[in-house]
C-alpha cells in the first residue's frame, strides 16, 4: 500500500503561532479522504502545504511520492482551493484553454464532455454562474489534469444543499471513473459521512485521529452504566469523551479490544458522534489549560 | 502562460492602444498642418526679419492641444502602473484565483515572469508609441520656443523609462498590499513622489554643470533698477541657446552681487545713459551655472536608464518574493482569527 500524502512531523508557523504542528499522517491510495475540523483547525494549512503554496517550517511533506514546490514537472495533484475561486471574468470556454495551455497532462477531450454534461455555456463568464456550477467548472479544471491526487479546500461549504449533494454525486462519479484518490477537506460531518472513506480530524492545529471509517467506527465505542470514574477503565480503553449525570455515566472511549464489563450498555457511534467527541475533547483541553496561561501572562 | 497572459491582458490593452490609435490620427493631422504653417512662418518672418515675436505667437498654436498632450504625457505612466501594474497581481489575491494560477504545472515563479514579460512590454510600447507621435508633432513647437528643457520629460525616450518604472512600482505594490485600490494609490504617490525628488534633486545632479563668467553687456541690459534699500539691481537672463540654466547672477568682478553695490545719484535719479555708464566702470560680470544644449541626449540616456533600472529591481524583488512564497504566508486573514473561533460542528 503507498501513500499517496505522506507528512513526517509536519509544522507550519504563522509569526508565533502554530497554524498545524506535529503532522504525522500516511494517506493511502485509493481512498477518499475526509479532513474534518472545525474552522482554523489548519485544514487549509495541510491542503496548502500539500500543494506547495506554502513551506512547511518544520517537518516534511510529500505528495505522490515528491516534495511539494519543487519545479519539476508534470505534477499530477489536483486542487480546488477554497470558495472555488475561478477567473470572473473569462467564458467557461477560456477556462478549459487556461487548463489546456498550463498542464502538459491536459485532456481536452475529457474536459469538454463534462462541460457538457454539467449543462454549462462554453461562453457564459464564470462570474455569472451559480455556486454549483463555479465549483463543477472549478473541480473540472482540476479533474481534467487527469491527477493522482484531488485535494479540495472546503468545496461544498459556500453550496445549498440541493447543489452540495450533486456536487458531491459527481465528485464520486469523477472518483468511480477514474480510480482518483481524494483528500476532501470540510467542517461538515455530514457530507463527508456520504462520499469519505478514510477520515482525518484536525482540531486545534494537530491531527487528533486518522483512520479508515469502517475501522474507525469499529474501534470506538459508547458505554453507559451506572456512575464510575473514568480512572476506573482498563488501560486499553482511551477515553475521548465523558459525561456524567448523578447516577450514570457515559463514556466514549476508543479500544482496539472487545468490550467483557457486564455493566455496561455497549452502543456503536455515528461518525458525527466520532468526531465530535474529538473535537470537544481538544476545547475542553484547551480550556482547561486556559486559567494556566492567564497566571503565566 | 504567454497565450492564457495574452488572453487576459488584451481587452486592457485593446482600450489602451484604440485610444492611441485615436489621439495618432489627430495628432497626424493637426500635426501635419503644424509643420506647415512652421515653414510658412519661418519663411515670412526670415523676409520681414521679425522671427523672435514670430516664432513666439507660432508657439502658441494649437494650445489647448499642447495642454492635452502634455497632460496625457504627464499622466500616462501613472496611470499605466495603477491600471496595468497594481491590478496584475493584486486582483489575483482577492479574488483568490493566484490559488488556482499557482497550482498548475507552471510555477509561480515562470507565471509571474510571464505576466511581467506581457504587460511590461505593453507599457512600454504605450509609453514609447505615445512620446514618438508627440515628440514628431510638437517638434515645430519646440523648435520655435526653443526649451527642450521644459518638456524633457514629455518628449523623446523619457517617458519609456517612467512607464516602466510606474509598472514595475505598480506590481509590487499589488504583490505587498494585495488589494487593488489601495495598491493603486500607493502606485500613485510613490510615483509622483519618486518624480518630484528626480526632478528636484537628482536630475540637476547627474552631470556636474558648466561654469562660466563672461562681462556683461551693457547694451543689452534688460533691466537695471534700485532695490528697496538703495542698492543696485542689474536683471539680465544668460543668452545660452538651448541651455538648462541653474543661475546666472550678476557679480562684482570680486565675485560679490551686484546688489552690494549701492545705487548712486546716476542710477536713483540720473538718465538711463548715466546709470549704465555707472554699471559699465563696475566691471559687472555675469556668473551663469548651466547644461549645455548638447547634453540633452546625455540626461534623457540617463534618466532613462534610472528608471528602467528601478524597474528591473522592482519586477526581480517581485520574482524573489513569489519565489519565497513570501507573501502567501504574510497574510491568511481566516487562519489569524483562529483563537476566538468557536469549536463546533454545524448539525444537518
Amino acid at each position: 500500500m503507498t501513500a499517496v500524502l505522506e507528512a513526517s512531523g509536519l509544522g507550519k508557523q504563522y509569526g508565533r503561532r502554530w497554524a498545524l504542528r506535529d503532522c504525522t499522517l500516511a494517506i493511502p491510495a485509493g481512498r477518499v479522504v475526509g479532513l474534518v475540523g472545525p474552522n482554523g483547525a489548519g485544514k487549509t494549512t495541510l491542503l496548502h502545504l500539500a500543494v506547495g503554496l506554502l513551506a512547511p517550517t518544520s517537518g516534511t511533506i510529500e505528495v505522490l511520492g515528491r516534495r511539494p514546490g519543487s519545479p519539476a514537472k508534470p505534477w499530477p495533484v489536483g486542487f480546488v482551493a477554497q470558495d472555488t475561486p475561478v477567473y470572473a471574468g473569462l467564458p467557461v470556454a477560456d477556462h478549459l484553454r487556461f487548463g489546456a495551455w498550463l498542464n502538459s497532462s491536459w485532456d481536452g477531450e475529457l474536459a469538454r464532455r463534462r462541460i457538457e454534461q454539467l449543462g454549462l455555456d462554453p461562453g457564459q463568464r464564470a462570474g455569472s454562474l451559480s455556486g454549483g456550477q463555479r465549483a463543477q467548472l472549478a473541480l473540472t479544471l482540476a479533474i481534467a489534469k487527469r491527477p493522482g491526487l484531488l485535494l479540495l479546500d472546503e468545496p461544498v461549504a459556500s453550496l445549498d444543499p440541493l447543489a452540495r449533494r450533486e456536487f458531491l454525486q459527481d465528485l464520486m462519479q469523477v472518483v468511480a471513473e477514474h480510480g482518483v484518490s481524494v483528500v476532501l477537506s470540510s467542517h461538515l460531518i455530514a457530507d463527508l459521512e456520504r462520499v469519505c472513506d478514510y477520515l482525518v480530524v484536525l482540531v486545534a492545529s494537530r491531527v487528533r485521529v486518522a483512520g479508515e471509517v469502517a475501522a474507525l467506527l469499529a474501534s470506538h465505542h459508547r458505554l453507559s452504566g451506572s456512575r464510575r470514574d473514568s480512572a476506573s477503565l482498563p488501560e486499553n480503553q482511551e477515553v475521548i469523551e465523558e459525561s456524567h449525570t448523578g447516577k450514570q455515566s457515559t463514556f466514549l472511549v476508543r479500544t482496539d479490544d472487545p468490550i467483557h464489563d457486564p455493566a455496561w450498555t455497549v452502543r456503536p457511534v455515528s461518525l458525527e458522534d466520532l468526531v465530535l467527541a474529538y473535537m470537544s475533547q481538544a476545547r475542553d483541553a484547551r480550556e482547561r489549560a486556559r486559567p494556566g496561561l492567564g497566571v503565566l501572562r | 502562460m504567454i497565450r492564457f497572459t495574452w488572453l487576459r491582458f488584451r481587452a486592457q490593452a485593446a482600450v489602451v492602444f484604440a485610444a492611441l490609435a485615436v489621439l495618432a490620427v489627430v495628432l497626424a493631422v493637426t500635426g501635419w498642418h503644424l509643420a506647415r504653417l512652421y515653414d510658412t512662418t519661418a519663411a515670412a518672418c526670415r523676409a520681414r526679419g521679425d522671427c523672435a515675436a514670430a516664432m513666439n505667437a507660432f508657439a502658441s498654436s494649437d494650445i489647448s492641444l499642447q495642454s492635452f498632450v502634455k497632460l496625457v504625457l504627464l499622466a500616462a505612466p501613472a496611470l499605466i502602473g495603477m491600471f496595468w501594474g497594481a491590478p496584475l497581481l493584486a486582483r489575483e489575491f482577492e479574488t483568490g484565483t493566484f490559488r488556482l494560477a499557482w497550482t498548475q504545472d507552471v510555477t509561480p515563479t515562470r507565471w509571474l515572469a510571464i505576466k511581467l514579460g506581457v504587460a511590461g512590454v505593453a507599457s512600454v510600447a504605450a509609453a514609447g508609441l505615445l512620446s514618438v507621435m508627440v515628440t514628431w508633432w510638437s517638434s515645430p513647437i519646440d523648435k520655435a520656443f526653443m526649451d527642450q528643457w521644459g518638456v524633457f520629460t514629455q518628449r523623446d525616450i523619457t517617458p519609456i523609462g517612467y512607464a516602466a518604472f510606474a509598472f514595475a512600482l505598480g506590481v509590487t505594490a499589488g504583490l505587498l498590499i494585495r488589494r487593488t485600490v489601495p495598491a493603486m494609490a500607493i502606485t500613485l504617490a510613490v510615483f509622483a513622489a519618486v518624480q518630484v525628488v528626480m526632478g528636484l534633486w537628482l536630475r540637476p545632479r547627474l552631470i556636474t554643470p558648466v561654469h562660466t563668467t563672461s562681462p556683461l553687456n551693457i547694451a543689452a541690459l534688460q533691466e537695471t533698477g534700485v532695490t528697496g534699500n538703495g542698492r543696485l539691481q542689474v536683471i539680465e537672463p544668460a543668452n545660452i541657446p538651448g541651455a538648462w540654466v541653474y543661475s546666472s547672477p550678476i557679480v562684482t568682478p570680486a565675485g560679490q552681487p551686484a546688489s552690494s553695490e549701492p545705487a548712486t545719484q546716476a542710477c536713483t535719479t540720473g538718465s538711463g545713459q548715466a546709470c549704465d555708464a555707472y554699471i559699465a566702470r563696475l566691471h559687472l560680470q555675469q556668473s551663469v551655472t548651466y547644461q549645455p544644449a548638447s547634453r540633452y541626449w546625455a540626461f534623457q540616456w540617463y534618466e532613462t536608464a534610472i528608471f528602467l533600472g528601478l524597474a528591473v529591481i522592482l519586477a526581480g524583488a517581485c520574482l524573489w518574493l513569489i519565489r519565497r512564497r513570501r507573501s502567501e504566508e504574510l497574510h491568511l486573514p481566516h487562519l489569524h482569527s483562529f483563537g476566538q473561533v468557536t469549536v463546533g460542528v454545524v448539525r444537518k
